[in-house]
């Protein structure tokens, strides 16, 4: 159990010397944008005049790696700063957004997850069968369409006739339930989206198990099917559904924009697209940070998981 | 267009009149779907999708830039200066007005008038709410408008504004949607604040998501603000703003899709409102640089494309064409009465040996930032200028950075107006020389004389022949292409009732939808 607490420590250091790195690139990205945070406030009003006194209020006048180094101390001491644009504290902005994103992203991961696993458990279990067939073949033209594609033809079949709102307003009176409500659309999207990856990789994780010795040998003990695969298999494949778990979750969190755009989901990947379109570097960069930590910290977690049920990883020579 | 040119008659007699013939005129509308007028019924929540927003969104009114930000202005302040339907002025805050020189102008402030904190308005607040505009340090978009104000104070009940030049429309400046009258305190308002003097007020705003608002119980307009509560939704795009819209989530959305239109009518949910006002599609050309510094060069161009066509295929038919006039059907003295440019490839051809070309070749750079279809535009224009000689290259460029990039800085591009009430403002604007978005760096001693001139001419039949003469050159001498006048296209769920006329300078009833509409 010490070997793992070790482990975790040193995935989070690393990790930690990732997300400095993700920033140092962040920052030169933005840097790279053409146009500035007054340009694009004053948008097409801009006069030279107007420009230079903007410019002068926001700072913009100071080196870059200067403009860095303020934001990186802050954000160590978990202040994000203040969003150049609205003047309002980041984490006021991004709070929300985020436990929107959040609230998404964990809907459709509690629609999506059970729902690959116990069809790739099955797809497995009758492999070739008219079963399999089909939800394979379900599966892979859902994940095919667009996003968007997808998301319209649902709001076509679901919301015209009145079944779920075609639109998602979040304000702080909403209750669970009607939350539930209005986000299953988009959840439902994402679901149909992300589902084929997980269920195909369980799938051949488990048929992949199937052909060892062991699982032979269970067999020929005379033990249903069914308990081969859930009892003998399954504990075995978990490593590699974990990890694509993992990171289909990671995209549930930061690529969702094209769902949230269509469905006013008020989430974090439309607050950055916003604010790369406004040059709001200081948010771009705390959402990136966002969405990188959460890369980071799945990975370490699917990571921890997969070695918890598999101890061989632990020695590997 | 014979429709503006027998109304345009009319508007020679009477402004008024004729703005009123004007404005009805460009309500386009299928017999039987206008509901008449009845009284306006107090009450309801009226949701209102919005194509713009952004997360930048705020309160300081020198910055507001769209659609978003000016509703919600409209929606929770007041102005000096109302824009009436019908487009003549009707007194808000300033209960009369009147300059005996038109230099030195007199607002008589409202009296009796809160704000929401409760905090009564003085003639202080509106200085300090016209001095956010002025000086070295504003940010704000209209700085240029008060360069010729060399002082405002208050008198009293008055705030006098003194100008150094005559300036006949200057209480018209005063109704821009960058000048509310907001709360101050020693002399600065609080660019941070909500507070306003408007017949709603804020609940609660999340910049580029929604924003909340209730009736202000102590409105001073009676006959305003129906609604119990209005909600302001961002939906950035156009297909769930039409959902939103078909599945009842909002009542009202702005820019329909021409694509849609006809989709929407047949569902029977909603009716369009197709509104004609002073908005234009433009292309400007630099007209310091080669080839297009050569007017025979322009005009040749000017010819070469079919503009109703552009407006049928373009606009799907809601928009008319313009005559490479930036003044619209919906300003006081618009020139109907101007020859049109038809697609006429030999005249083309003929200009273009006038300047001394047997062929030209240009590149025009397009993007959809400059205004919906701008790309496709730009290819029907290359297409038909072919014929004429000409090559049109339609570089098609990101969106993003547009206004940074290529707007003012490629020597033929595509923009867009929304159209101004004031013939001066359009044209001091966008094509004095010298003028900060001069966007065609066009330089016409005539047209700027006259400028000058007009706007200090009291007699209203003098100016309106000053300003069809810049009309005039601006059309045949300038250097910006002005295909066509987008008409607003909204769209309104069954439930809600308009006024028999909509305002056509702007969108949305010139934003005043949340004050001026209800439920039937």
């Amino acid at each position: 159990m010490r070997d793992i607490w070790g482990m975790i420590g040193r995935r989070l250091l690393l990790g930690l010397l990732t997300l400095f790195v993700i920033s140092v690139v962040i920052f030169g990205a933005t840097e790279l944008l053409p146009g500035d945070l007054a340009r694009e406030l004053l948008g097409q009003s801009a006069t030279e005049e107007t420009l230079a006194a903007l410019r002068d209020q926001l700072g913009l006048n100071d080196p870059a790696p200067l403009r860095y180094w303020h934001w990186l101390t802050g954000a160590i001491q978990g202040d994000f700063g203040v969003s150049m644009a609205t003047k309002k504290p980041i984490a006021d902005l991004v709070g929300a957004r985020l436990g929107n994103t959040l609230f998404l992203a964990l809907y459709a991961a509690a629609l999506s997850v059970p729902l690959s696993l116990a069809l790739g458990v099955m797809a497995a279990l009758w492999r070739n069968s008219v079963f399999d067939r089909a939800s394979n073949a379900l599966a892979l033209t859902s994940i095919s369409f667009p996003e968007f594609f997808v998301a319209y033809i649902l709001v076509l079949w679901l919301a015209q006739s009145g079944l779920f709102p075609s639109m998602v307003r979040i304000t702080p009176a909403t209750t669970f339930g009607d939350r539930l409500y209005m986000a299953f659309l988009p959840a439902l999207t994402l679901t149909l989206v992300v589902t084929a990856h997980m269920m195909r990789m369980t799938r051949a994780a488990i048929i992949n198990l199937l052909a060892s010795p062991y699982i032979e040998m269970a067999r020929l003990k005379g033990m249903s099917p069914l308990r081969v695969v859930l009892r003998h298999a399954v504990p075995n494949a978990l490593a590699p559904i974990i990890n694509v778990v993992a990171l289909n979750l990671a995209y549930l969190i930061t690529g969702v924009v094209v769902v949230e755009v269509v469905f006013v989901y008020p989430g974090l990947g439309q607050l950055m697209v916003d604010a790369v379109t406004n040059r709001d570097i200081a948010v771009v960069q705390a959402i990136a940070l966002i969405f990188a930590a959460a890369y980071v910290l799945l990975n370490l977690i699917a990571d921890v998981l997969s070695t918890v049920t598999n101890p061989r990883l632990m020695h590997r020579r | 267009m014979s429709d503006y040119l027998t109304r345009g008659g009319l508007s020679r007699r009477s402004l008024i009149k004729g703005a009123t013939a004007l404005g009805a005129a460009g309500l386009i509308l299928p017999a039987g779907v206008r509901r008449a007028s009845a009284e306006p019924k107090k009450g309801g929540v009226f949701r209102v999708g919005i194509g713009h927003g952004s997360s930048t969104d705020g309160y300081d009114p020198g910055l507001w830039d769209q659609l978003y930000v000016q509703t919600f202005a409209a929606a929770r302040h007041n102005y000096l200066i109302e824009i009436g339907a019908d487009g003549n002025l009707v007194p808000e805050i300033a209960e009369s007005w009147d300059s005996s020189d038109g230099m030195t102008w007199v607002f008589k402030i409202r009296e009796g008038v809160a704000f929401h904190s409760g905090k009564g308005l003085t003639p202080d607040d509106v200085v300090a709410s016209l001095n956010h505009h002025r000086g070295e340090a504003s940010t704000s978009a209209v700085k240029p408008y008060f360069d010729a104000v060399t002082d405002i104070k208050a008198d009293g009940q008055n705030v006098v504004v003194t100008l150094n030049a005559p300036n006949a429309d200057f209480p018209y400046l005063m109704s821009d949607y960058h000048l509310p009258v907001m709360a101050s305190a020693d002399g600065k308002i609080d660019v941070t604040s909500s507070d306003g003097l408007g017949g709603y007020i804020v609940e609660s705003f999340e910049p580029g998501v929604q924003a909340t608002l209730n009736r202000n119980p102590n409105y001073w307009k009676s006959d305003r603000a129906h609604f119990d509560q209005i909600v302001l939704l961002s939906i950035l795009d156009a297909a769930a703003r039409l959902n939103a819209l078909m599945t009842g989530e909002v009542d009202t959305i702005d820019q329909v899709d021409p694509a849609s239109i006809g989709l929407l009518e047949s569902r029977g949910v909603a009716k369009i409102l197709s509104i004609s006002g002073n908005a234009h599609y433009v292309f400007p050309m630099d007209a310091r640089a080669a080839p297009f510094s050569d007017n025979n060069v322009r005009l040749a161009l000017k010819y070469a494309f079919d503009r109703q066509e552009m407006v049928d295929k373009i606009l799907a038919g809601h928009g008319s064409v313009s005559n490479d006039n930036p003044i619209g059907p919906a300003n006081r003295y618009f020139f109907a009465e101007m020859e049109p440019k038809t697609y006429d490839p030999d005249k083309a051809k003929f200009h273009l040996k006038e300047a001394g070309m047997e062929t030209l070749e240009v590149t025009l750079s397009a993007a959809d930032a400059a205004f919906s279809g701008a790309v496709d535009a730009a290819v029907l224009m290359s297409e038909k200028a072919a014929a004429a000689g000409i090559t049109i290259t339609v570089d098609r460029v990101p969106n993003d950075g547009y206004w940074d990039n290529i707007w003012m800085k490629k020597p033929f591009c595509a923009s867009y107006w929304g159209g101004r009430p004031v013939e001066d403002q359009m044209f001091t604007t966008a094509y004095s020389a010298g003028g900060a978005w001069n966007e065609s760096f066009w330089d016409n001693a005539r047209f700027n004389e006259l400028l000058v001139a007009a706007r200090s001419e009291l007699d209203d039949a003098k100016r309106r022949e000053m300003y069809h003469e810049m009309q005039h050159i601006v059309s045949f001498e300038g250097s910006t292409i002005i295909p066509m006048y987008n008409n607003y296209v909204m769209a309104v769920s069954n439930a809600v009732a308009t006024p028999e006329k909509i305002s056509n300078n702007w969108n949305l009833d010139g934003f005043r939808c949340v004050e001026r509409w209800w439920f039937a």
